[in-house]
């Protein structure tokens, strides 16, 4: 046994992030760890590559009991992590961000020469088509993640963890990737991957061990496993008790935007938004969706193009003539652009748009709290006082706190920025089921995302994004999961294997 | 594009010394002469050390304002020692200002990675500290001209192949650097972990030891700069150089250092360091009166850091396929 976790725990605070996980990795084996956003995926690749300690458990790697207290020593002891979310050194070349931390030295000095020749012979053997001594930051987000790749593969590891590592990845580079990984296989490691998608699963995994709420519920041979089995694993209940009926009728145009491009980010972008309609917007991560919903709201400066809201001109120059005209935002990182953790609940609903308290120069604190009570009671949030600080929160309920700070302002169209990523099935549900009642009442909802089945499963149309540009547009009727994904990552869909359904979509 | 950007930053901050140089030139053409470039060379030499230091540690996103205290503090030591010990020799006083300053420079490393304070605290701290260990170590009395060891005031008025020694340590301090983050591996990992400090944990690049070595290299070199200092003028007492860090840091600034962390060169910082010399070199020369010199030196500063900033500017995230590149 190359790999074996017994009984491992996590807690952070209150959250139980593992409890009691196992799991057996042999050599020159492909074992996918899948699960939902918030399973514990994450948590048990931090503790794996000595990012953050266990509290409790067994890890033993070729039959030795060990202990890694730093990400040296799980890297010196021959494992390795391609992770989710590019760790890269912008300012650095593309050849020193795969040497970091072990640069090649030449008596006391660097050996700029072997780093860069070796460097560009691993990116040859990836299919790169940047030179080694490109800087990280000219780099767009798919080529990022080659170099993550490359760099995991220029080291000798006995263990190789890849962590969504083709979230970003077109058809043909994810392609060029699972030969990467079988010609892994075939040299003795073994490899843990990530991957909530199901063709790539079946494509190149062995076995494979399904996390939910922080425990192994269910491992086995993929040959012997289906799809709907795994899904069931994985979220623990059916489809369709995940998703609300969407039945409101779209009605008028409510905004219009034509024509919208900028320079480097994305490309003659137009379409209409109607009154009770959920629009999504789906794409690979790094395809220019967020970047062109900031500009509606005035955040991206070098953006050209027109903007209607309900026929009127719309020029915002700040985030407040958006919102001034009716539209809300609620940012993807939640952390990091949409709450404020060390406010309280009440201080971060009311945040935007202070001036609607206002006694004259005074905030009413009265005020505040009715506005707070009313959301807290209409989006079922969980929390002790308006006092509690937005850090002791779930992330369910920090997300539902910074969607009431907007709906707070009674806006008419709101854009939701991959609203659940990273937060549990329940409160998936819980946003799910509020996103329903917006649009029943008459709103209208931009939902970008990158989870399909929520896109499938809410949205009346969809609009697939891919490298700045708008590809494809499926109404509700006549989306399949396998044209949607095949625009988005921009594949012929005629010269590809036939791909597994994915999961949650409509049958 | 990028390196490209950088380096013509750099030679736009070059153009910029080389007009004032001329044209201060025209209206004083002793501006122009050998004895006046060596004056200036000699003023920014002590600086140019100091810089080197200040930029390790504004690479790694921290900032060092104890650099001004720790010169002073260890050019009283050094000049005690001399008074003390009138046989002591110049290679004890070098040895023991690079020791003294590294002992309080490494300090505010172990505060910052032991207790996980933020730099600016805890340099504000040793900043009063430092200057307040002086007043008890010199219990508050100066050291005059004739009470410092001739070895300390005879070294800055050396003269080597032509140039002062002054200039020959800056040189070598200059250097030096150049070849620590160019080369070494620390200095390598200097840069990453100003980039992206979270990143450079996960590929295991060990923080803690890398600050307390930037703070102590700092430290160092304020010592050397502190014997320096006090053998050039002379002169050693509680509020010597009292406020130079911050035209420590206003040089590293302007020569493109980022506050921020893990952007920056050892050619930018130099060029800071000159222009900040041929500015305040120009103005007496000019005959601009000396009640506006510090105002004008501070807004010819602003003005140059803003320039600095528009042209670090990013456009955005290339996401649309380039030009000439297959997709």
């Amino acid at each position: 046994m190359l790999l074996r976790l017994r009984g491992v725990h996590k807690r952070y605070g209150a959250t139980r992030a593992l409890r009691g996980v196992d799991l057996d990795l042999q050599a020159g084996e492909v074992l996918a760890l899948v699960g939902e956003n918030g399973a514990g995926k994450s948590t048990l690749v931090k503790m794996l590559t000595g990012v953050v300690p266990m509290d409790e458990g067994v890890i033993s790697l070729h039959g030795v009991q060990q202990r890694f207290s730093s990400a040296q020593a799980s890297q010196a002891a021959g494992i390795l992590a391609v992770h989710q979310e590019t760790v890269m050194f912008e300012e650095l070349s593309v050849a020193e961000n795969i040497f970091v931390g072990r640069h090649l030295q030449r008596g006391p000095f660097v050996d700029w020469a072997a780093m860069n020749s070796q460097a560009q012979t691993v990116l040859a053997n990836i299919g790169a088509r940047f030179t080694a001594t490109t800087l990280v930051k000219d780099l767009s987000l798919a080529e990022r993640h080659l170099v993550e790749i490359a760099r995991a593969l220029s080291q000798k590891a006995s263990v190789v963890i890849l962590d969504e590592p083709t979230a970003a990845l077109s058809q043909q580079e994810i392609r060029d990737f699972y030969g990467i990984v079988r010609q892994l296989r075939d040299q003795g490691v073994g490899v843990i991957f990530i991957t909530h998608k199901f063709d790539e699963i079946f494509a190149v995994a062995d076995r494979y061990l399904v996390l939910r709420d922080g425990a192994a519920v269910g491992s086995g041979a993929i040959a012997e496993a289906t799809e709907q089995e795994l899904v069931r694993l994985m979220a623990g209940r059916a489809i369709d008790q995940i998703y609300p009926h969407v039945d409101s009728v779209p009605g008028e145009v409510m905004l219009s935007v034509k024509g919208l491009s900028h320079p480097m980010e994305f490309q003659d972008l137009n379409f209409n938004l109607h009154r009770g309609e959920i629009l999504g917007f789906y794409g690979l991560v790094g395809s220019g969706r967020s970047e062109a919903m900031l500009s509606i709201m005035g955040l991206n400066p070098q953006a050209n193009g027109e903007f209607l809201v309900n026929g009127q001109k719309l020029d915002a120059r700040r985030p407040g003539d958006a919102i001034a005209a009716g539209i809300a935002y609620v940012p993807e990182e939640r952390q990091r652009q949409g709450g404020i953790l060390s406010f309280s609940v009440q201080d971060n609903i009311s945040l935007a748009g202070l001036s609607r308290f206002a006694r004259g120069p005074w905030l009413s604190a009265r005020r505040e709290a009715v506005l707070c009570k009313r959301m807290t009671e209409r989006l079922r949030i969980k929390t002790e006082s308006p006092q509690t600080l937005l850090s002791g929160l779930s992330g369910g309920n920090q997300q539902k706190v910074v969607i009431a700070k907007w709906l707070g302002l009674e806006p008419k169209i709101v854009i939701l920025d991959e609203p659940t990523k990273g937060i549990d099935m329940g409160a998936k549900q819980a946003v799910y089921q509020l996103i329903a009642e917006m649009v029943q009442e008459g709103l209208a909802v931009i939902l970008v995302s990158s989870e399909l089945p929520e896109v499938m499963n809410l949205a009346h149309r969809v609009i697939v994004m891919r490298r700045g540009r708008q590809v494809a547009e499926f109404n509700r009727g006549n989306a399949h999961a396998e044209t949607i994904v095949a625009a988005a990552s921009g594949l012929n869909t005629t010269a590809v294997p036939a791909h597994r359904e994915i999961a949650g979509a409509p049958a | 594009m990028k390196n490209l950007l950088n380096i013509r930053r750099e030679w736009l901050l070059l153009t910029i010394i080389v007009v004032i140089i001329l044209a201060v030139g025209v209206r004083a053409p002793v501006f122009l002469t050998w004895r006046n470039g060596l004056d200036i060379a000699n003023d920014s030499a002590i600086l140019a050390i100091l810089v080197m230091g200040q930029m390790l540690v504004l690479l790694t996103r921290g900032i060092d304002l104890s650099a001004a205290s720790n010169l002073a503090l260890t050019g009283m030591v050094c000049a005690l020692l001399g008074k003390a010990f009138p046989g002591v020799s110049i290679v004890v006083l070098i040895a023991v200002a690079l020791a003294v300053g590294a002992l309080l420079g490494s300090l505010n490393g172990w505060l910052i990675t032991g207790f996980g304070l933020p730099p600016i605290v805890v340099t504000l701290g040793t900043l009063s500290a430092y200057r307040g260990a002086i007043f008890v170590a010199s219990k508050g009395a100066w050291i005059s001209d004739q009470d410092i060891h001739d070895a300390i005031k005879g070294l800055p008025r050396e003269v080597w192949l032509g140039l002062p020694a002054l200039v020959w340590f800056a040189f070598v301090v200059v250097a030096l650097t150049a070849v620590f983050l160019k080369l070494r591996r620390e200095g390598r990992e200097i840069y990453a972990l100003g980039g992206n400090p979270h990143a450079a944990t996960y590929v295991g690049i060990s923080v803690p030891s890398r600050l307390r070595l930037v703070y102590t290299l700092s430290g160092m070199l304020a010592g050397l700069a502190g014997l320096l200092w006090v053998g050039r003028y002379s002169i050693a007492y509680t509020e010597l150089a009292a406020g130079y860090e911050l035209t420590v840091v206003a040089a590293c600034v302007i020569g493109g250092v980022s506050i921020g962390g893990g952007v920056g060169t050892v050619l930018g910082a130099v060029l800071g360091v000159i222009f900040i010399g041929v500015v305040n070199g120009a103005l007496p020369v000019i005959q601009v009166s000396p009640f506006w010199q510090q105002a004008i030196a501070g807004a010819v500063i602003l003005i140059s850091v803003t320039v600095n900033a528009r042209s670090e500017r990013r456009a955005g995230r290339q996401i649309l396929e380039r030009q000439g590149v297959v997709a």
